[in-house]
């Protein structure tokens, strides 16, 4: 089951450039939650912060609190332990190119030492499954290489692989940005099924997505989060100026 | 005639502030350009090749008539008695590589490893400066060393001896190749490991390195192919032996040194012998690098 999150005054920089201020926001668990904004306002940066991938950047550093569920994300917590519960969807479809498909969802239980061979069988199928690519590829699980794949299902692979470590919460980072409208619309039915059993926090550029999968909607610009309410009422009747000027194509 | 039809429709949108310009159809002459630089560019690989080529086909030329079973099965005669072989060159020859690889390839990897992943600062610019030092150090300088470590302290020569001093030119070749390769791997295939919660070393070693196989195996195999024909290193190491001999802390014969020795022999016989023993060396340097790209070739997956 998913957790919900809550973000107090977190701040976060790259050197001495700062790209997020004082952002607050608590993600209700079992929901789907956007993230709107225009380009390099920061979306990404927050949901980096969230499983501390953030700091993988060097002079990167955040200031802040946030907890997830139990577990309190910058305060005595291991980064490797975090993102085994908090897993995270790429931009680009980046599957591991020297693995099969069986071996790419398989990935995150082998290198953590799970050896269960009938039970990882189970677990890579239930993914497979759950991101909608089972059909396509169950003939050639071992066969062939995770970048063999399409975009779009390279992508459904990538989800798969995160699913697969079973994790509470979901961050996708623009999952369909890199992919075309059949495989955005088979990716957004996805989300509204995984959002029955995990948090998403999901970044987008588009709009119109983020009113179909969110329920709730969080607008970013320049670093700061300007409003975070309901999709409906950010879309509709937004209390912010700034909101109301991009939602509604005014600019950005 | 599209090319010029294009233009003018491509300046008929003034609005964007692009000024209207015409480009000139492709002319005669850089047509001709064109075919001379492919011209150019298959005659240096020609060049490059040739001398491989006229090396290996003199080789044979001088060398298959000398090589018999007798000669990949004995070890050398005393000087007057014909006949005889390289049998034990040969197998000290492996010997002393496999050595070599053994302390080389873990080292050197691990080198690149650190050098790659851990080295975007001024400790790996030392390693790295200091390896490109070692590369150019002059072979038989390594083998004067490997003579101080292992030579002085054993009291005799060995295979032991001789590998160390190949290991040790080996390890900023791999080192280097290792660390160009894991550089290659896109930060978006580790950031994807860290996502799962796989550990940073769990990742260089199972996720990184496993995406750079072929390049880092590239560079392995280059350092190889560069010390197994090497002599100087090993010829105050494994010194050269002219019997059997299967112990790794004894001198040990090499085929680069038997064929040294025979080289500069007034013997005809010899001379022959030499050329021959040029040929298997170089027959077994090929395989060997040929084997490694198939077996790796064999363990890759479909559209990998």
């Amino acid at each position: 089951m998913g957790v919900g999150i809550t973000v107090e005054r977190l701040n976060a920089f790259y050197g001495k450039t700062q790209a997020l201020f004082d952002v607050n926001i608590t993600v209700q668990a079992n929901h789907a939650t956007a993230l709107i904004g225009p380009s390099g306002c920061g979306k990404s940066t927050f949901i980096r912060c969230l499983n501390r991938m953030h700091e993988t950047i060097p002079e990167a550093r955040v200031e802040g609190k946030v907890v997830i569920g139990d577990l309190s994300v910058y305060n005595g917590t291991s980064a490797t332990q975090l993102r085994r519960r908090v897993g995270m969807v790429f931009q680009k479809p980046n599957p591991f190119p020297t693995m099969s498909i069986y071996d790419n969802v398989a990935a995150g239980l082998k290198l953590n030492g799970f050896r269960n061979r009938k039970q990882l069988d189970e677990v890579v199928h239930k993914s497979l499954h759950s991101s909608a690519l089972w059909d396509e590829v169950k003939d050639h699980l071992h066969k062939k290489s995770g970048a063999s794949l399409s975009g779009g299902q390279q992508q459904r692979l990538c989800i798969a692989r995160a699913l697969a470590v079973q994790p509470e919460v979901l961050l996708m980072d623009e999952p369909c940005s890199a992919l075309d409208p059949i495989s955005t619309g088979k990716i957004e039915e996805l989300i509204f099924q995984l959002k029955e059993q995990y948090t998403i926090v999901i970044v987008t550029h588009n709009m119109q997505q983020a009113a179909r999968v969110a329920e709730f909607t969080g607008f970013f610009l320049l670093g700061k989060m300007i409003e975070f309410d309901k999709t409906e009422k950010i879309f509709t009747n937004p209390s912010d100026k700034r909101t109301e000027d991009y939602v509604t194509g005014r600019f950005g | 005639m599209p090319d010029t039809n294009s233009n003018s429709e491509a300046g008929g949108i003034p609005q964007f502030g692009i000024p209207e310009i015409s480009i000139p159809p492709i002319s005669r002459r850089r047509r001709v350009t064109d075919h001379v630089m492919t011209g150019v560019a298959v005659l240096t690989v020609a060049l490059v090749l040739l001398p491989l080529f006229a090396i290996f086909a003199y080789l044979v030329y001088k060398g298959i008539g000398s090589i018999n079973l007798a000669f990949l099965t004995q070890t050398p005669k005393p000087v007057g008695e014909p006949g005889g072989g390289m049998a034990n060159a040969i197998v000290g020859s492996m010997v002393i590589l496999s050595i070599a690889s053994l302390l080389g390839v873990p080292l050197g990897i691990g080198a690149g490893i650190f050098l790659s992943e851990y080295g975007r600062n001024r400790y790996g610019d030392i390693v790295r400066f200091v390896s490109d030092v070692l590369n150019g150090v002059p072979s038989i300088v390594i083998g004067i060393v490997a003579y101080g470590l292992v030579v002085m302290r054993q009291k005799h020569f060995s295979a032991l001896a001789g590998g160390v001093a190949l290991a040790i030119m080996m390890i900023p070749t791999i080192a280097r190749t290792t660390e160009q390769m894991l550089l290659l791997v896109p930060q978006a295939i580790r950031e994807a490991a860290y996502g799962l919660g796989v550990s940073r070393w769990r990742t260089t070693l199972s996720i990184t390195l496993r995406t750079a196989t072929s390049g880092v195996i590239t560079g392995v195999m280059l350092a190889f192919a560069r010390v197994a024909g090497e002599t100087a290193p090993l010829l105050f190491t494994a010194f050269g032996n002219q019997f059997w001999n299967w112990k790794t802390d004894q001198p040990t014969a090499a085929l680069s040194l038997q064929i040294f020795t025979y080289a500069i022999s007034p013997f005809d016989e010899w001379h022959r012998q030499a050329w021959a023993g040029a040929l298997v060396l170089i027959v077994l340097i090929v395989s060997a690098v040929a084997a490694v790209r198939i077996a790796v070739k064999h363990g890759t997956l479909a559209g990998a």
